[in-house]
């Protein structure tokens, strides 16, 4: 399980915001994205799961190998924790068993019959993590996973990475915080961002058509 | 893709799921164009064909912005998009869940409610029939209509507008086999069209609508 990333250039809102992304990504290694708000992590993390069309560059990664977690964790309010995780479960085709082990994994057992909408942000984003567990897919591509979560369940869920990472997946972190995660390298994409034409970048199609 | 469906019918039949709405209005319509018309059996016979047909499409359409609205603004939607199934599986689905929700109940209410219209008796079978014919083509063309609509907010309005020119000839051709069926004349041209309209559309407009959604994720 390897992924490969090579000058990948990404867009948001028709402006391409990182340019000439480039690491590599094997199993049991995790990779920390940093930059400041609006350097484009999430955009790049969108691309690489599929969600958009990169404008240049390659992502070489194996088929059907990405469990992406975004900013909101596409809870239904209305299904209890474990209807909720259920339904993830059938659609990744994994068994209940994978449902009671992420339970287990992110300490959600006294929780399970609660409907998701009677949860604290902090349960409800367990719950949105616990889907990964579920998934068995080996690349997490996880964008800010520890908003509104406490001390006590970031190390939680450092330790689902971490034995994750042991298992030989890979995961792909863009966060702010410190993880606790020391075996993952850092990447800082501020010297990626994309150079507005004005300084010699590379002009949009569309601006090119009327240049 | 049972998941899927299951989920969908779960989310609709709990609390504010939206079961029920567009069942309720069809109710409405039906109990309030009498006492707007007035009680003579005959003019009331000679409109039941369109108002029933009016007021089924009607009630489909009143549902039609939740079907991807609420995936997209929890965030499932991504994560539907990213999963193993296919995008095109995802919003047959969808347009699925939506007969159940929808189209089947009205189809089966119809009849009782046609009562309350004089419609003659002839047209009962036919009327069940044809919404049973041509109701899922309401729910696979609001599902491409609500796919192009998914990022906007209040995208309702444009829903409405986008999809109704679309849904005139399953009403047209609904209305007609009703029509035909009530005064006891032949039926098969407007049924096979009806017949034909669903089919084609259930058969395209799933392709559409996931590549609609692809356009609108990004």
């Amino acid at each position: 399980m390897e992924m490969t990333v090579h000058g990948l250039a990404c867009a948001r809102g028709g402006i391409t915001v990182l340019e000439g992304v480039g690491f590599a990504l094997r199993g049991g290694r995790a990779l920390v994205l940093r930059g400041p708000n609006g350097i484009g992590k999430t955009t790049m993390l969108r691309t690489i799961a599929g969600l958009q069309p990169a404008v240049a560059g390659e992502i070489g990664l194996p088929p059907e190998s990405i469990a992406y977690a975004a900013h909101s964790d596409g809870l239904k309010a209305t299904l209890t924790v474990t209807e909720n995780l259920s339904f993830w479960a059938s659609v990744y085709g994994t068994g209940p068993d994978a449902v009671e082990a992420a339970i287990t994994g992110m300490n959600l057992g006294i929780l399970r019959d609660r409907q998701a909408a009677n949860l604290s942000a902090g349960q409800k984003r367990r719950l949105g993590l616990a889907r990964l567990l579920v998934t068995g897919r080996p690349l997490w591509v996880l964008d800010e996973p520890t908003v509104s979560l406490d001390a006590e369940s970031v190390r939680l869920f450092a330790g689902v990475v971490r034995r994750h990472l042991a298992e030989g997946g890979a995961a792909l972190i863009a966060t702010h915080i410190d993880l606790g995660l020391d075996e993952a390298e850092v990447l800082d994409l501020g010297p990626f961002r994309a150079r507005s034409p004005s300084e010699g970048g590379a002009l949009s199609a569309f601006d090119e058509a009327f240049a | 893709m049972i998941a899927l469906l299951v989920r969908d019918l779960r989310l609709a039949m709990r609390a504010g799921g939206g079961f029920g709405l567009g069942l309720a209005f069809f109710l409405l319509v039906t109990v309030l164009v009498p006492l707007g018309v007035g009680p003579e059996g005959a003019t009331l016979a000679k409109i039941a064909p369109g108002i029933l047909w009016v007021g089924a499409l009607l009630a489909c359409l009143l549902s039609l912005d939740r079907v991807f609205a609420l995936d997209f603004e929890d965030g499932s939607l991504d994560l539907l998009a990213t999963a193993p199934i296919p995008l095109e599986g995802v919003v047959a689905v969808k347009s699925a869940a939506h007969w159940i929700v929808t189209g089947l109940p009205l189809t089966l209410i119809a009849p009782v409610l046609a009562v309350l219209l004089h419609l003659p008796e002839g047209g009962y079978l036919w009327l069940v029939v044809s919404l049973a014919l041509g109701t899922p083509a309401l729910s696979v063309i609001g599902t491409f209509g609500a796919a192009l609509t998914v990022g906007l907010k209040r995208g309702g309005l444009l829903l409405s507008l986008l999809v109704l020119p679309l849904y005139v000839p399953t009403l047209i051709f609904g209305a007609e086999v009703v029509k035909r069926g009530a005064e006891g004349m032949a039926i098969a041209t407007p049924l096979l069209l009806l017949a034909g309209i669903t089919a084609g559309a259930a058969a395209l407009l799933p392709f559409a609508s996931a590549a609609a959604i692809r356009i609108n994720l990004r």
